[in-house]
């Protein structure tokens, strides 16, 4: 790829990123970054009694990559359990995306704490049902 | 699909009539300007014509035009090559926070060279504050340099007034015009600047050529070392194409000048009246009135501005978020910051250049093809909820 040029992948995500939106009894949601960087990611995630993810939607203020980053992400962990979307990293968006311009991993992180932030508040609201 | 250029600042399309003015020193007439054959006289010739259209577009006198590689090098030269001169006189520079990062840089270079740098701020409107660059003054103070016109918001600075004061205190005075040539007058004869950087490829001439004028009696060192070049200050054979190109180019600006701000400055406020009826939280960056006539910067609130660049250069039109120099940084803009820009909003902040070569179909098209593109980035906004 070229020094700090988009893939083809990432342009797609871009044009059409998928599941922009929010989910209204999201069972976990996830905040991360601030407006300041120029990043802030909301994943939404719909967790079914099997504890798989049944469906993931996001909303992106950012550039190119994070919103390609965003949709990629929510696009692996549909179908996931927990277990298996806690081993969805950034690598993984990254590499699904054809790869990133270097100053852009940090979009992919994002994506991968945006997750774990929407697992961990899922986890945390399961805990408060139980208690 | 329709193709519309609007980043004139970053550079410009250069004129036919400049490349059919260039094409002959490539092909035929050779020469190293400074071989006393007849192909170096011919080259020499092309090269003195071309100084002498420079020193007119500037006003200045033929002698004191030095051709440089481009606007990097003249700010390099003139910053360094003063502090340089005058170090035994004083270590003090005066610049300003809005600047290029041709003088920032050159600006953090001396400090670690241990010179002393004030970065003096701007108002709201990126405006330098007069008060706070007097106040800066220090009997150590050698160098004041500060851009005539800001390349990301398209601001004009108090030149007249710095060069009184930097004149009155025996202070060298620099000014950074690339964004300025070609957009408004400049008239040196009357106006106190000792130093001034212009680039070619910003009027519609090539790439790689720039000037820096040295008014007479400044102290100054060279920074490239080697042949007798350009009065000794600056060495390297001249590139004589692209200096004939500049020649051109500042011959056209200057004869076209009056009728290009009229037509720009009419297609500017236009393209934002559009912008402003149709989409709503848009705010204008920069100076509303002492602005470049082709500059339009505004900040679309919600929104990071990478995003807007990239839908609209699927459409096949380009602009930029700030400064292209800077466009592989994730630092928020250092102009809009020292503005006092929200930093949040910073973000969403996108620079229309115009040119001579833009339409009123072309801001039309814009006009048209913008406000979907932000509903749909700000329907994905996180942020956009608490607008909404």
């Amino acid at each position: 790829m070229m020094e700090g040029q988009y893939s083809e992948k990432v342009m797609e995500h871009f044009r059409n990123p998928r599941n922009v939106g929010e989910i209204p009894d999201a069972s976990g949601i996830g905040n991360v970054g601030n407006p300041v960087c120029g990043d802030i990611m909301r994943l939404y995630i719909k967790v079914d009694d099997k504890e798989t993810i049944i469906d993931a939607k996001f909303k992106t203020f950012g550039c190119g990559a994070a919103i390609a980053t965003s949709s990629m992400v929510t696009e692996l962990v549909k179908g996931k359990t927990i277990d298996e979307a806690l081993k969805v990293s950034n690598h993984a968006v990254a590499e699904a995306l054809g790869g990133l311009p270097k100053i852009k991993m940090h979009c992919s992180v994002l994506a991968e704490q945006a997750l774990r932030s929407a697992i961990d508040d899922y986890i945390a609201k399961k805990k408060a049902v139980k208690a | 699909m329709r193709r519309v250029y609007m980043d004139n600042n970053a550079t410009t399309r250069m004129r036919e009539e400049v490349l059919e003015a260039m094409l002959p020193y490539y092909r035929d007439d050779y020469g190293n300007a400074s071989s006393i054959h007849a192909f170096g006289r011919t080259a020499r010739t092309a090269v003195d014509e071309a100084r002498a259209k420079v020193a007119r577009f500037l006003g200045v006198a033929r002698e004191d035009v030095i051709f440089t590689s481009g606007g990097t090098e003249s700010d390099n030269l003139a910053i360094k090559g003063v502090a340089s001169a005058l170090k035994a006189k004083g270590n003090h520079i005066i610049t300003s926070a809005v600047e290029h990062h041709a003088v920032l840089n050159s600006c953090k270079y001396l400090e670690k060279e241990g010179f002393k740098v004030t970065y003096v701020g701007v108002d709201k409107d990126g405006v330098v504050k007069l008060d706070e660059l007097k106040n800066a003054i220090t009997p150590k103070t050698i160098l004041i340099t500060v851009m005539w016109a800001n390349n990301e918001v398209g601001t004009i600075e108090p030149i007249e007034d710095i060069g009184k004061l930097a004149r009155e205190k025996g202070i060298c005075f620099h000014t950074d015009a690339v964004q300025a040539a070609g957009k408004i007058p400049m008239d040196l004869e009357d106006t106190p600047i000792d130093l001034l950087s212009i680039s070619a490829h910003k009027f519609y001439g090539p790439k790689g050529v720039g000037v820096l004028y040295i008014r007479k009696g400044t102290k100054i060192t060279p920074q490239l070392h080697g042949g007798h070049h350009e009065m000794k200050k600056r060495a390297g054979t001249e590139n004589v194409a692209g200096i004939v190109g500049m020649g051109c180019a500042a011959e056209l600006a200057k004869n076209e000048i009056s009728t290009e701000i009229k037509e720009l400055t009419e297609l500017r406020d236009y393209l934002y009246k559009g912008i402003t009826s149709k989409i709503p939280d848009v705010t204008l960056n920069g100076h509303p009135a002492k602005r470049l006539p082709n500059t339009l910067n505004v900040r679309f609130k919600y929104l990071e501005g990478e995003s807007i660049v990239l839908n609209l250069d699927l459409e096949g039109i380009a602009v930029s978020t700030g400064s292209a120099c800077t466009s592989g940084s994730l630092e928020p803009s250092h102009v809009l910051t020292a503005m006092g820009v929200d930093p949040a909003e910073t973000q969403g902040s996108i620079r229309f250049s115009l040119g001579k070569y833009n339409t009123k179909e072309d801001m039309d098209y814009v006009i048209t093809v913008l406000p979907p593109i932000i509903q749909r980035l700000r329907e994905m906004s996180p942020l956009y909820e608490k607008g909404r």
